[in-house]
């Protein structure tokens, strides 16, 4: 009876399910030292294809909830595309409302609306004529992912950096001064440090441009500045993330076996701590992308930069709703593809978790 | 007779010893908080923020929509006491950061407790509940909070337009997730204590278990996490304004004199003083936080 129940775990099982995810990992990657096989091809030997498909299964759901919400958001508004201060006859407007499928019944535009979404059309703009939202988005795209992609590498190696030389030196002067600047990342929010940047190193130094793009080309001396911004609260929390987890990492006993192998400091640091450690990081990453999103508006602005977050922002103020309504979807659907990004990631790097 | 005298005086030693040890959960959370020096300093700070926030206006001599024609871009001066200048329409800055603080502090405390009904409602049910209703209600979280929520709300602005009240309500019906969460857990380990079975066997309904003996014991938990969600608030709120979408002219917010600041960069003070005092706001509610995490969940420590 008991052994057919669906509940019924073996006991060793149980109690390898209570150990810490990071100290399986640490004992792990003590095999590295002994076995050949190359990193990647383990990794890639060890995505757990039944987890990585139910969890993409369950992205659906959200997905379609933000979808959904959009939508009907979208229809609470009051007024619809053809209530103008010149009123049309009602005959013709009947009938391009009609052409616009606005006659239907309810759940079948909803339908045809998700179908249109699912094919990457969010409809055209209400207030920028001859441009569909997909291509108002389009332009808009290369500058808000360059940022957002460097923002996010680089608070990846800066903040683990800094999270694993606090935590090697730790209560050191080097460790205060990085938890301290980490507290200031934390506490000031990107609308007040963008800002400053900008004057500082923009107007007073004049090291960086303090907004826009020359010509509209993408170069280092426009774009270091926005991502600095939207990478440092990112950096904050990512070092305090990666300095607690190592503090806790390094008292482990697989460190203490790797130091009794004899090996190097600088490889007992990078092989079996640093990748144990990192798992928090890893966890971190999908609220890392909404941080790096919503920033995104906010440095856009700051700096002026023509991109995804201008954009909504302006389609926010001339209440453009298809606009507005497809960037939500957008940036909905990159947090959903990061959460599922970093969830695998975290299942490749942690061999204990097996999500049955 | 010396037995009862024995006896009297073990039981005064039990009852000294009874006084040593008896100090509360609370009282012991007191003297922690009490030690903290960055958590009482921050109660000072914020609690003069908070004086100059409800009295300041009133007793200062600009207000904050009275635009001095003479007197625009005027950097600080003790000239008709413009100590901190005046913004490009010439209207007083200390008169316009009190009423921006009050605004974002009212958001932080209305959008806080909002979430913190939705949140501490929601949570208990599920945990209280179980089964299914907990499996549908938590499942519905995680569904929303994989949701660029503070999306939602400029939606929300977009659609219904923008009023103070709106911003108040859509703010803290998207906070109360993770409230949800933290409650669920807590209700669930409570609801197996013995006092709840206790309780129980009493004949007391669900309604009043929840309300009289689960409630009361997450009020560490809770004031913990509310105290941490009003910064969180208060930036959101800022967010929205700063990007034109919040409080309206001539009302303002930090945020937006953030904003309206960020656009003149010649004159510099426009910038800095609402910033240090939004930097100065959230540095205390978050030393606050801190403290009172330390002060009520040792286990941290």
């Amino acid at each position: 009876m008991l052994l057919k129940s669906r509940h019924y775990r073996p006991l060793a099982s149980a109690a390898s399910r209570r150990l810490d995810g990071r100290t399986v990992a640490g004992a792990y990657h003590l095999l590295s030292d002994t076995t050949r096989s190359s990193p990647l091809a383990r990794s890639l030997s060890r995505i757990p294809w039944a987890y990585a498909a139910r969890r993409i299964f369950w992205s659906i759901p959200t997905m379609l909830a933000i979808i959904t919400i959009a939508f009907f958001m979208m229809r609470a508004a009051p007024g619809n595309p053809y209530s103008v201060d010149r009123k049309l006859p009602p005959e013709i407007e009947a009938n391009m409302k009609a052409s616009l499928g606005l006659d239907k019944p309810l759940w079948q535009q909803y339908t045809s609306y998700v179908g249109r979404v699912v094919r990457f059309d969010l409809g055209p703009s209400m207030k920028t004529r001859d441009k569909t939202v997909s291509e108002l988005i389009g332009e808009g795209l290369p500058v808000s992912l360059t940022i957002g992609g460097f923002a996010m590498a680089l608070a990846i190696f800066i903040g683990t950096g800094l999270g694993v030389v606090a935590a090697i030196r730790q209560n050191s002067a080097a460790d205060y001064s990085a938890m301290s600047l980490a507290m200031i990342g934390i506490s000031i929010p990107t609308f007040v440090t963008g800002p400053l940047l900008s004057l500082v190193f923009g107007v007073w130094l004049g090291w960086f441009a303090a907004g826009g793009l020359d010509l509209g080309r993408m170069n280092f001396y426009n774009l270091f500045l926005p991502i600095l911004t939207l990478a440092l609260p990112q950096i904050a929390i990512i070092s305090r993330l990666m300095r607690a987890s190592m503090i806790e990492v390094l008292k482990n006993n697989f460190i203490r076996t790797a130091r009794a192998k004899g090996l190097s400091e600088m490889r007992i640091l990078l092989r079996h701590a640093a990748p144990a450690a990192i798992l928090p990081v890893v966890s971190y990453l999908g609220p890392a992308t909404v941080g790096i999103i919503t920033g995104s508006v906010v440095v856009e602005r700051v700096f002026g930069l023509p991109g995804v977050g201008q954009s909504f922002i302006d389609g926010a103020i001339t209440r453009d709703y298809p606009r507005v309504m497809g960037t939500v979807i957008l940036y909905g659907g990159l947090i959903i593809i990061f959460n599922l990004i970093a969830d695998i990631l975290y299942a490749v790097l942690d061999p204990k978790v097996r999500y049955e | 007779m010396t037995l009862t005298a024995a006896t009297h005086s073990e039981k005064s030693a039990l009852m000294e010893s009874a006084a040593v040890k008896g100090r509360s959960l609370w009282e012991d959370s007191r003297r922690r908080l009490l030690a903290n020096k960055a958590a009482m300093a921050g109660f000072v700070v914020l609690g003069l923020l908070v004086i100059i926030a409800i009295f300041g206006p009133f007793v200062w001599p600009h207000k904050f929509a009275t635009q001095y024609r003479d007197a625009l871009s005027l950097p600080p001066t003790w000239k008709d006491l413009h100590i901190l200048g005046t913004d490009i329409y010439g209207r007083d800055m200390v008169a316009r950061v009190m009423v921006g603080l009050r605004i974002s502090l009212t958001v932080g405390v209305v959008a806080t407790f909002v979430s913190l009904v939705i949140g501490v409602a929601w949570g208990a049910i599920a945990g209280f509940a179980g089964g299914r209703i907990d499996q549908l209600m938590m499942r519905t979280v995680d569904v929303i909070y994989a949701m660029p929520y503070i999306f939602f709300v400029i939606l929300v602005t977009v659609v219904f337009g923008r009023s103070i009240f709106l911003i108040f309500l859509a703010i803290g019906a998207i906070e109360w997730l993770t409230m949800a969460r933290i409650v669920r857990g807590q209700t669930l380990m409570l609801k197996q204590k013995e006092f709840v079975e206790a309780a129980r066997a009493a004949g007391v309904r669900p309604i009043g278990l929840v309300v009289r003996h689960i409630l009361p014991n997450l009020l560490g938990p809770v004031a913990v996490y509310v105290t941490l969600t009003i910064p969180v608030v208060i930036l959101q709120e800022s967010f929205l304004s700063f990007i034109g979408l919040g409080v309206q002219e001539p009302l303002t917010s930090l945020g937006r004199l953030i904003s309206e600041g960020q656009r003149e960069l010649g004159h510099p003070w426009m910038l800095f003083v609402p910033a240090v005092t939004m930097v100065i706001t959230l540095f205390s509610l978050n030393f606050i936080g801190d403290g009172l995490r330390d002060a009520l969940d040792p286990k941290d420590r």
